[in-house]
């Protein structure tokens, strides 16, 4: 789950990262009367769920608050990638001596949390790592002892010549630890972290990303999600407990498992059709789960044609079945829907589905190319 | 012969009385497993389905029955625990099943295992099966048959997909291994390969990847450099758009890294076969065992 700066910012304060404060507006007006009650230049930054906002125009400074009212009217007509600016922060701008970067994130090589530090900030680390490597410090945490302190120093001095500079970093990186563990993060970034020309080390912006398996037993955590800012489909796929990306296809898919769903759409494209989502209705599923995925597939116009390709392990096939039933009762389909079913209590599946009039089919590659034909119109091959 | 489990394997299962759990460590029986314990605090003392005795810890389940290897159906807040408390109690090979488990449990999970020496299969895995030997996990019996080829993969019913359509072209399995998705598991890929490459019975490798992360490249070198058998294989996700994720944490598309493109590319680089549809696996596989 992606949370927003000024979220993050919040957790990060909690933890004692020095931060410049802020403030959230919704409107131009707000923002103003934000930017008045600091005095002062300000910046104002689109808090939206995509990286690069600066590029995007969503980062402005303002030296009045009657200019933070303009470009906080401009920034919150912006889309960024797609996704509409509905709130600002507006923040102190701060003088900046030099800018460095800060970030923890889950290693999949090392199977730990791996903290990155480099002195060339406030750009992309992506192209830092790329262009000059040796100018970015790794060090993988230990999570039975977390970040040491002679361990945080370290990277602090490879961050700061100056030794309180590098020990205010040193702590700001065991804070971020903190905060990382505490929120079940997989990512928590600080960048740029700068110093200012008075010699001070403070964190001007922040970004975390929650691990989401981590939100059940974190509910002020969860408390964060921002549903606005998520494609609405998205968000209804997420209550009713599936996996759900909405794509531009006209070929919906119904499929049982992350690496399944993903090959079907594969396939799809592979026989000539456009998959119109990612639909994972994951392991155990019940038969309300299959009425919510055809709830929201029939939503999206676009799709054509519906195909269900459900390999039954964990899940029981026969579940499945029942769910199409009861969907089709409350929920007459307009188009046509195609069944790919095997696998557990797949006997049983099958009776249900000629029972209620349906049939299903065993293979894989055929139902794809039998959906597909149905979707464009075309004849079955 | 076969890979981390055969007819000798004596199996736990740790949430033998959950819905999951009880489902299938009934179809483990039914495949002929030996499961010859179960564990859930609290029921210590009972019995499942009226013979296999049920424990209230895992210590106590290996003491009575001398388990030498248990599967883990237990919800993903209490999945870090189990995991680790097979692990204290020595069992050498731990599958964990449950999805769900959070990848910082995981990071302590990993090292901890390690350090007991035991393996750990998963989490949020299928579990494997030796064809007509032993299954352990949730892979539908039914659609394996005992043959030369190992199969490992990081996909469940894709897993099965690929299995069930060797099985209808009349290639058996030694064993299938499904590794699981998720971004830090206890058994990789080329612990699998490994493994298949020492195995005398195994005589053709499949190896099923897909998006996200490294592994399948590394693998892929592994081929090339430590194997005499061949290996070829299929990658999940080539429509994938970038940047989005496709439910297992591990199938995050990061810049370049782990595109499609990038592992069907170093799979053919590394003498790998690469199947451009999950039916073209058996094809390969035929010309590769020619």
């Amino acid at each position: 789950m992606n949370i927003h700066e000024y979220q993050a910012k919040e957790i990060f304060r909690k933890h004692g990262i020095p931060i410049p404060p802020g403030e959230i507006a919704i409107t131009a007006e707000e923002a103003e009367s934000i930017a008045m009650s600091y005095g002062g230049t300000v910046v104002v930054k689109a808090q939206v769920h995509a990286g690069g906002r600066g590029k995007a125009g969503g980062v402005k400074l303002a030296k009045t608050p009657e200019e933070a009212k303009k470009v906080a009217r401009d920034i919150l007509k912006l889309k960024i990638k797609d996704l509409p600016v509905q709130k600002v922060l507006v923040t102190p701008a701060a003088d900046i001596a030099t800018e460095a970067y800060a970030g923890i994130i889950v290693d999949r090589a090392s199977k730990k949390a791996v903290f990155m530090v480099s002195p060339a900030g406030g750009i992309d680390i992506e192209e830092v790592a790329a262009k000059t490597p040796d100018k970015i410090l790794r060090h993988a945490v230990d999570p039975r002892y977390g970040l040491q302190g002679f361990e945080a120093m370290q990277l602090g001095f490879f961050l700061y010549k100056d030794v309180k500079q590098a020990r205010a970093a040193a702590k700001i990186l065991q804070q971020l630890y903190a905060a990382f563990v505490a929120s079940g993060a997989s990512l928590a970034e600080i960048n740029p972290l700068v110093t200012t020309p008075t010699g001070e080390v403070i964190a001007l912006d922040a970004k975390m990303v929650v691990d989401d398996n981590e939100l059940d037993r974190l509910p002020e955590i969860a408390a964060l999600r921002d549903e606005s800012s998520e494609e609405r489909s998205e968000v209804a796929a997420r209550e009713a407990n599936l996996t759900f990306i909405k794509l531009d296809g006209n070929v919906g898919c119904v499929v049982n498992g992350a690496g399944l769903a993903m090959a079907t759409m594969d396939l799809v494209k592979y026989y000539g059709g456009e998959p119109a989502n990612f639909l994972d209705i994951g392991g155990s599923s019940n038969p309300e789960k299959v009425v919510n995925a055809l709830r929201i597939i029939t939503s999206d116009p676009n799709v054509k044609a519906i195909l269900f390709n459900i390999f039954g392990g964990i899940t029981r096939t026969d579940d499945v079945a029942n769910g199409i039933v009861t969907a089709i009762k409350e929920n007459p389909l307009k188009v046509p829907l195609v069944i790919r079913l095997t696998g557990t209590n797949e006997e049983i599946a099958l009776k249900i589905l000629t029972e209620n009039g349906l049939s299903a089919m065993t293979d894989m590659d055929e139902a794809v190319k039998k959906a597909v034909a149905l979707a464009t119109g075309s004849k079955v091959a | 012969m076969s890979i981390f489990v055969d007819k000798n394997t004596r199996l736990l299962v740790q949430g033998i009385t959950g819905r999951d759990g009880s489902f299938h460590a009934k179809q483990m029986i039914e495949y002929g497993t030996q499961v010859v314990g179960g564990v859930t605090p609290g029921k210590g003392g009972q019995k499942f389905e009226e013979k296999v005795p049920i424990f209230n810890t895992v210590a106590e389940a290996v003491k009575q029955t001398g388990a030498n290897a248990t599967v883990i159906y237990v919800p993903p807040m209490f999945a870090a625990d189990a995991m680790m408390e097979a692990a204290d109690a020595r069992i050498p090979f731990i599958v964990c099943i449950t999805e769900g488990v959070p990848v910082l449990d995981m990071t302590r999970v990993y090292l901890y295992v390690r350090e007991k020496g035991s393996r750990l299969l998963g989490p949020n895995c299928p579990g494997l099966i030796s064809p007509g030997e032993s299954k352990v996990g949730i892979i539908p019996g039914r659609i394996c048959t005992p043959g030369p080829i190992g199969l490992v993969s990081r996909s469940g019913t894709l897993t099965y997909e690929v299995v069930y359509q060797m099985t209808r072209a009349k290639m058996g399995q030694t064993t299938c291994v499904g590794i699981g998705g998720d971004p830090i598991n206890g058994t990789n890929f080329i612990d699998c390969l490994e493994a298949f490459e020492k195995d005398a019975k195994t005589t053709a490798v499949v190896m099923i990847g897909e998006i996200g992360g490294t592994d399948e490249q590394d693998a892929a070198k592994f081929v090339k450099e430590k194997m005499t058998k061949p290996v070829v294989g299929f990658i999940a996700g080539q429509t994938a758009p970038p940047g989005r994720r496709m439910g297992h944490a591990g199938a995050i598309i990061s810049g370049s890294a782990g595109t499609a493109a990038e592992k069907m590319q170093a799979f053919e680089e590394n003498g790998v076969g690469v199947a451009k549809r999950p039916i073209d696996v058996v094809d390969l596989l035929k010309r590769a065992m020619r």
